[in-house]
């Protein structure tokens, strides 16, 4: 990677105040509150360490992908597919999230709020790679793809959309969770600090997925040249994902 | 240990199944049971740390194949005591071929203390190919904390991906995550895939997820469902994705 630049976008993308939606969603947590599996600090902290170390490295990796994508179809002026490789387009990256993602209820979540982080981005950083992805996913790009997407045009590198990924995995959970069970905000802010070698962690491992594609090329018979990126998935977070969907009083969407 | 055993089906007289290919490596034996029809038996414990076992399916188009074993498979650590374990593991390579069915359901993967593991499933389907896929891992024998195991499960139909999965167990500061697996001490899948409605077993369902307690029947992106479990034991993680299973499959 070249020499590391400071990237005043990356804050803008992982601002909760960036108006793209993503403060009406919990990431599972309003759902484990429900439960009782998330009760306390340290419940809370085991809920945030557990989804980062599995949907929050996926969607880390994704949204490498997605600003590596980015970046070589603006210069190319498209998303096509060298001869004899793998297809390797927004759809099929697309489709790899949604292949990771077991849970309709977590796609349908991870849709909207891509779709809406996409629309904001397209006004902010108006660019015909981000109309590409549009085009490209008319149902809306899965979450990590479009943060991706968004943060490769405003020039961030994939490590820098892995970590905004990765901050977004884990930062979502911990305000609902400050908010149902009226914990102590500092406290939870102390966890995420916690949280920031893993956070670092995951952000590493994306920008390598994204860049492994280049050196090591899959078979041809791949699906996409996506897929042997990370796909560790947590089952849990399924099933809670599915009763929230079902529960009769709920603050966030999901 | 390396070994690789091989199966494949073939058409036979009368639109019915023959095993073209059974080719068992031990310690992983093929048993022909019936038509269609086969066991795997473990002739000999494990897998051990440094055992590389490997199992290559080709379900033939039109075919049929049923594949079960008798016992669950306990993973154990390497023989060398002392110096760090050796991974042990077990690839499942499968090609279902168009029209084509198969039903893989084995007993459980126990993972006891000390072992560490790498469990990797390949499943390439044909469009209109009809699979139940059944997976089921246990955290440890009764009373015992797992070793380290890494899964990889990836289902590929028509060239699209439909579903990619790892699981990793025996890092307890992620497994007992209310996140991850909560405090269950089993973890498993069952796959379902084919075109709804002609499925023999009944009717895939299509649509909207069903839930019950500890399980849930996932519609996928894709052509297929994913019943999903999680259970303090071994027996009620079958309860519960048989329970998924027939919710899936109505008949």
């Amino acid at each position: 990677m070249s020499a590391p630049s400071l990237n005043a976008a990356l804050l803008l993308l992982a601002d909760s105040r960036l108006p793209a939606g993503g403060h009406g969603h919990s990431g599972g947590a309003e759902a484990a509150i429900a439960a009782g599996a998330v009760r306390d600090l340290p419940t809370l902290a085991a809920f945030l360490r557990g989804r980062l170390a599995t949907s929050g490295l996926v969607a880390a990796c994704l949204a490498a992908s997605a600003c590596a994508l980015a970046a070589s179809s603006a210069g190319s002026g498209t998303a096509g597919d060298p001869a004899g490789a793998p297809p390797g387009g927004w759809a099929e990256l697309d489709a790899e999230a949604g292949a990771r993602t077991a849970s309709p209820a977590q796609r349908e979540a991870s849709r909207v709020q891509g779709r809406l982080l996409l629309r904001t981005a397209r006004r902010i950083w108006p660019s015909p790679v981000l109309d590409g992805l549009a085009r490209a996913v008319p149902e809306g790009a899965h979450h990590p793809v479009a943060l991706g997407a968004a943060a490769g045009v405003a020039g961030c590198a994939p490590g820098e959309a892995a970590l905004a990924a990765a901050y977004a995995a884990v930062t979502g959970p911990a305000t609902a969770a400050v908010r149902l069970l009226g914990l102590d905000p500092v406290a939870v802010h102390r966890l995420l600090a916690d949280l920031a070698p893993d956070l670092e962690r995951a952000a590493s491992t994306g920008s390598g997925a994204a860049a492994s594609p280049a050196s090591v090329p899959p078979p041809r018979t791949a699906a996409s040249v996506w897929a042997e990126l990370p796909a560790h998935s947590a089952p849990a977070l399924d099933l809670l994902a599915e009763r929230h969907l079902r529960a009769g009083l709920r603050l966030f969407v999901s | 240990m390396t070994a690789r055993a091989v199966l494949a089906t073939a058409p036979g007289p009368g639109g019915r199944t023959v095993l073209a290919t059974m080719r068992s490596a031990p310690p992983i034996t093929l048993r022909r049971t019936g038509p269609g029809q086969v066991y795997l038996v473990a002739t000999a414990a494990g897998p051990l740390g440094g055992d590389d076992l490997a199992l290559d399916i080709d379900v033939a188009p039109g075919t049929a194949l049923d594949v079960r074993s008798v016992a669950s498979t306990l993973v154990l650590p390497g023989p060398r005591p002392g110096s760090a374990p050796e991974e042990s593991s077990m690839t499942i390579t499968a090609r279902i071929g168009a029209g084509a069915s198969l039903r893989f359901a084995p007993e459980p993967t126990v993972l006891a203390a000390g072992c560490r593991h790498r469990m990797t499933v390949r499943l390439e389907l044909a469009p209109d190919a009809r699979v139940l896929w059944r997976e089921e891992i246990v955290f440890g024998r009764y009373g015992e904390a797992p070793g380290r195991c890494r899964t990889r499960f990836d289902a590929v139909v028509g060239g699209r991906p439909l579903l990619r999965q790892e699981f990793t167990v025996g890092d307890p500061a992620i497994d007992a995550s209310p996140a991850v697996y909560g405090d269950a001490r089993c973890v498993g899948g069952t796959l379902i895939t084919g075109p709804p409605g002609t499925a023999g077993s009944g009717s895939l369902l299509a649509g909207e997820a069903v839930i019950g307690d500890g399980w849930a029947v996932l519609p996928l992106a894709g052509p297929g469902v994913l019943v999903s479990a999680l259970a303090p034991d071994a027996a009620g993680l079958r309860r519960r994705l048989e329970r998924g299973e027939t919710a899936a499959l109505p008949r």
